[in-house]
């Protein structure tokens, strides 16, 4: 069955879709949508390292995130630039440096369009375990710090004075987003993988009164995107990540008919 | 004192600067349990920094702060929920502690909000609000209970009657109280000790001894509110423009 790549690109999907509801909700919630695609961008930088030195592609774009990702928290502690023009810096500079290196790779075949929308016929079984194994210890990870990463998200000084230590969680939490992007940047692409981020979860938010249910509602946006995106994308000869992320347009476009019926205060 | 084991919290010389300008200098201040210290105090005098420094928010401070106690709770002077996080009453009284029903009911009952358990906390007018962040505070049984104008936006008898709870939580729980408060009335008849802030500790003492202050005559007898605009200590020095204490020769 593995031989399938329907099959496979399906196992792949759904991985992801576990883990983008839960991690979506928080990028939703602390307001850090363009932060994901920061750490999407710095990603080209870790694919093309990977390529030239032939490493690991999951594990150089998991370190290359980030470090991004702790470079820009460090560099919001020490500079007085607001965090959109720190994220603006890092997004382009990694992404323009990862094109530059791009220049001096020619002797090396690249499918660039892949990195930027995802292939699902490159998905292999060894992309599967990446997604699966490291998808089950981000949401582990997020498991252990849901408590003071929720708490801080609704009031840092409330979370940080009653115990708990906000500044450690919010790294944990910046790490896992980097873990995300490094195993599914093949599936869904770097320009995508903040969509599949936001909008299920966006979704969700319309159609949901309290936070494990948005949590669940977005993954199950998340899922139905996967199967109808990977469905339509093979019957209609379409990419799969951009086609998965219509989908998930298209239900969240209908969850605003949920939320004109819900009586909101 | 420091071996005193009803000290929760000890803040001696202690103040912050940012970008060069004091926002509170040179604050003592103990909080004992069972006790209610208050703090008062001008827009803009440092109370709600004293209090962050109290919980150990700021880091970078002069002085030194000692506290004596984990079980801490906190209700902040602001808190606002984004849209896109939908949260009810219930999911917020257990934010950083789990409590079983029973103790986040009696919490909410105490506070007279318990039929609002399961609304959306955006849904709640800002009287309401203030209602369940004290019982979320005092749900958790603290030792320390640090409240920055608790009762901001509750209706008169109902700001009474949450002074009242206050003074009966300090007593119940042990718990040492730190309470910021504009309302100069109900605090000086509720409170153990009071400070009176003023980018300094302007004055401190019990209520009777600060009210004993002939220009706290005045504040207290008059609404608190247009006294505020007005606050004025027996002074034995004079402010300057960067809030810098230059003294007076008396």
């Amino acid at each position: 069955m593995f031989d399938d790549f329907l099959f496979r690109a399906l196992i792949a999907g759904i991985g992801i879709a576990l883990v983008t509801g839960p991690l979506g909700c928080f990028v939703v919630w602390r307001r850090l949508s363009f932060f994901g695609d920061t750490l999407a961008h710095s990603a080209l930088l870790g694919v093309l390292l990977s390529v030239a030195f032939d490493l690991n592609i999951s594990l150089t774009i998991f370190t290359v995130s980030s470090l991004i990702a702790l470079l820009l928290l460090r560099l919001q502690k020490t500079t007085n630039l607001p965090s959109d023009a720190l994220l603006g810096l890092l997004s382009h500079s990694s992404l323009a440096v990862g094109l530059v290196i791009l220049g001096f790779l020619s002797f090396i075949r690249f499918d660039i369009m892949g990195v930027l929308f995802g292939d699902i016929l490159s998905v292999n079984v060894n992309d599967l375990l990446a997604i699966w194994i490291g998808g089950a210890i981000i949401l582990l990870v997020l498991w252990f710090i849901w408590k003071p990463l929720f708490a801080s998200t609704v009031n840092y000084e409330l979370a940080e004075a009653e115990g708990m230590n906000p500044e450690r969680v919010n790294a944990i939490f910046t790490i896992l987003l980097a873990a995300l992007i490094a195993i599914s940047i093949k599936m869904v692409g770097l320009l995508l993988i903040t969509g599949m981020l936001i909008i299920p979860t966006t979704m969700a938010r319309n159609l949901s009164n309290n936070p494990k249910q948005m949590v669940i509602l977005s993954i199950i946006g998340g899922l139905l995107s996967v199967f109808i995106g990977l469905y339509t994308s093979f019957e209609i000869n379409t990419s799969s990540g951009p086609t998965i992320v219509v989908v998930a347009l298209i239900l969240f476009i209908l969850s605003l008919i949920g939320i004109k019926k819900r009586n909101y205060g | 004192m420091t071996n005193n084991p009803n000290v929760l919290v000890k803040i001696s010389n202690a103040g912050i600067q940012k970008s060069g300008k004091w926002l509170v200098k040179d604050v003592n201040l103990e909080i004992h349990r069972g006790k209610i210290v208050t703090i008062i105090g001008p827009n803009g005098s440092g109370k709600s920094t004293t209090a962050k420094i109290v919980l150990g928010l700021h880091k970078k401070i002069e002085g030194n702060v000692q506290t004596f106690t984990k079980k801490i709770s906190y209700v902040p002077q602001k808190v606002s929920i984004d849209w896109t996080l939908p949260i009810r009453v219930l999911d917020f009284m257990v934010l950083t502690e789990d409590l079983e029903p029973q103790e986040i009911n009696d919490a909410l009952n105490l506070t007279g909000v318990d039929h609002l358990i399961s609304r959306n906390l955006r849904d709640l007018s800002g009287g309401e609000f203030q209602r369940v962040l004290l019982a979320r505070a005092i749900a958790k049984k603290p030792e320390l209970l640090v409240l920055d104008e608790p009762v901001q936006g509750v209706d008169f008898a109902g700001e009474v009657a949450l002074y009242g709870l206050i003074k009966k939580i300090s007593e119940t729980l042990n718990c040492g109280i730190l309470l910021i408060s504009h309302d100069l009335h109900v605090v000086m008849s509720a409170t153990d000790y009071v400070v009176c802030l003023n980018g300094h500790v302007c004055c401190s003492g019990t209520p009777v001894d600060v009210a004993r202050d002939k220009h706290y005559k005045e504040l207290f007898g008059e609404k608190s509110s247009q006294l505020l605009s007005i606050y004025e200590h027996d002074h034995d020095h004079v402010h300057t423009a960067d809030g810098d204490i230059v003294k007076e020769n008396v």
